[in-house]
């Protein structure tokens, strides 16, 4: 082996590369749905959201970086007028897109017309594999539009689409139900954790898995194997003894970023909030300006302390868990995360937990609940936030690395060093 | 899925596969599948490089720098890529 490859893959990836290997990229803040749980409190579109050629500005970036793909979210992207003429103009300049959407779009005229691009995908969001679990978090009629989309792209010929459900307390008991709706589209089922972001911190104390959910969890994607994507969501269930398929490790600003609706490019998917603001896509530098020089970029390439999480056998597991998870509950971001297998978050959470938490910086939600806002959950007002806030459920595809089998890194498909 | 490949006649990289070098090697991403690979080692992004312009890839590891006894280890990186369809043998080219 060479000198290059003693270091391990994982480690190269910790101390950040030149260029994403991929990115999230929330286009609009702009939703017709009010997901009790959005991570990016999507509703309204932000005025000062990047034009068409901005947009297409970075996707020519992007392709210079070689970035290969990017998650697309929001919101709900299909909303903005010019949302397929960016998707042509990604895959006119080698950036293969993969986009979330609740499936209000995606009619018979657009299913073909996706089943005809070579490098997009699609990821529908239900996060039930009932109209009754999925529209108390969703919306009503949300499970049904969404059902309806994955018909229209399986009658199309998409092919193999993504299904993707973030896992809570109430879906967490349809684990076969889900997967048998994705089998049915013959689509693939993408299940990723629910994080205290955006509006899900309001709502993550009360949908978050129980500690008997999260081992039946870890079970069940052990048995699963790579049928099932995770987008590496559920390191942090690594410290069980067994590690699911992935990188298992956060990708925060060395592999993976966010670009929100106005240009911001936060170091996580998970946290749109100051702290973790990198940069603007309009600066002189552009994005990659941003990824190669942000101040905050370069410290989260550094080796990273374990904290209170030093003394434990299975650091090198989980390595702390998520720092979203750990940032939006009120706790050290060195140290156990929340939802800790060995408990370690819960005792931290009581220590720690009972100040007031970060509020996302960005917080587009609608003002006034609609017709079809979820029911069951507290609906959300907009919390008097200072900046910004961030992505949406759906683009939860974008985890740290993602470790699918298909998009993104995935260290098992990855070559064994020769 | 065979763990090795035979080294000994024409392979190439898939048309709609892009190499992004590294310096622990390389990404691959096969934009069709959209599968992404990891190379591990700068040799074998330079193996994967200039594939399609050698002979065979014996030619293309050792003009990378493979020792023969580390050709087995490089086979079993090939096959990894050839089961991941980012790589093909050449038509007619079987040595």
């Amino acid at each position: 082996m060479s000198a290059a490859t003693a270091r391990s893959l994982v480690e190269h990836f910790e101390a950040g590369l030149d260029a994403p290997i991929c990115l999230t990229w929330e286009l609009t803040y702009a939703c017709n749905l009010a997901c009790a749980h959005c991570l990016s409190s999507s509703g309204r579109r932000d005025p000062r959201e990047l034009s068409t050629r901005e947009c297409k500005a970075v996707i020519e970036e992007l392709q210079r970086m070689q970035v290969f793909y990017v998650n697309i979210g929001g919101g709900e992207p299909t909303v903005r007028r010019d949302f397929w003429e960016l998707l042509d103009h990604a895959q006119a300049h080698d950036v293969g897109v993969k986009f979330s959407t609740n499936g209000s779009r995606i009619d018979a005229q657009a299913a073909a017309r996706l089943a005809a691009c070579d490098y997009v995908d699609v990821q529908i969001s239900i996060d039930g594999a009932t109209a009754e679990v999925n529209d108390a978090v969703r919306g009503q009629g949300s499970f049904q539009t969404a059902v309806d989309a994955m018909s229209n792209l399986a009658e199309a010929g998409f092919g193999e689409f993504k299904v993707s459900t973030v896992l809570t307390r109430e879906n967490a008991g349809q684990l076969d139900a889900l997967k048998a709706i994705a089998d049915r589209f013959g689509a693939q089922l993408r299940l990723t954790r629910l994080r205290p972001s955006g509006r899900g911190a309001q709502v993550w104390d009360q949908l978050r898995l129980t500690a008997e959910q999260q081992r039946e969890v870890h079970a069940w994607l052990l048995a699963q194997g790579e049928q099932v994507l995770t987008g590496d969501s559920f390191f942090h269930l690594s410290a069980y003894g067994q590690a699911l398929p992935g990188l298992n490790m956060c990708g925060a600003g060395r592999v993976v970023c966010l670009i929100d609706p106005v240009g911001d490019v936060y170091a996580c998917p998970f946290a749109i909030h100051e702290q973790f603001l990198a940069g603007n896509v309009r600066e002189p530098g552009g994005f990659a300006g941003v990824w190669r020089d942000s101040a905050l970029l370069r410290e989260l390439r550094e080796p990273q302390s374990a904290g209170a999480c030093g003394s434990c056998g299975f650091f090198d597991a989980c390595r702390g868990g998520c720092m979203a998870a750990k940032f939006f509950t009120g706790l050290p971001l060195q140290g156990p995360d929340p939802e800790c297998v060995l408990g370690h978050g819960e005792r931290a959470l009581a220590a720690h937990g009972k100040g007031p938490r970060p509020m996302p910086s960005v917080d587009m939600s609608k003002r006034r609940p609609s017709r079809r806002a979820p029911r069951r959950l507290p609906v959300i007002e907009s919390p008097p936030s200072p900046v910004i806030e961030s992505p949406p459920s759906r683009l939860c595809d974008q985890s740290p690395v993602g470790p699918d089998r298909r998009e993104p890194a995935h260290a098992s498909t990855g070559l064994r060093a020769p | 899925m065979s763990a090795h490949i035979d080294l000994d006649r024409a392979w190439r990289l898939d048309s709609q596969v892009a190499l992004r070098p590294e310096r622990f090697g390389a990404l691959a991403y096969h934009f069709g599948t959209r599968r992404l690979s990891f190379l591990k080692d700068r040799r074998l992004h330079e193996v994967a490089r200039t594939l399609g312009t050698r002979a065979t890839a014996r030619e293309a590891c050792l003009a990378a720098g493979v020792c023969e006894q580390e050709m087995p280890r490089f086979a079993r990186a090939l096959a990894s890529l050839a089961a991941a369809g980012m790589i093909h043998p050449q038509k007619g080219a079987s040595a």
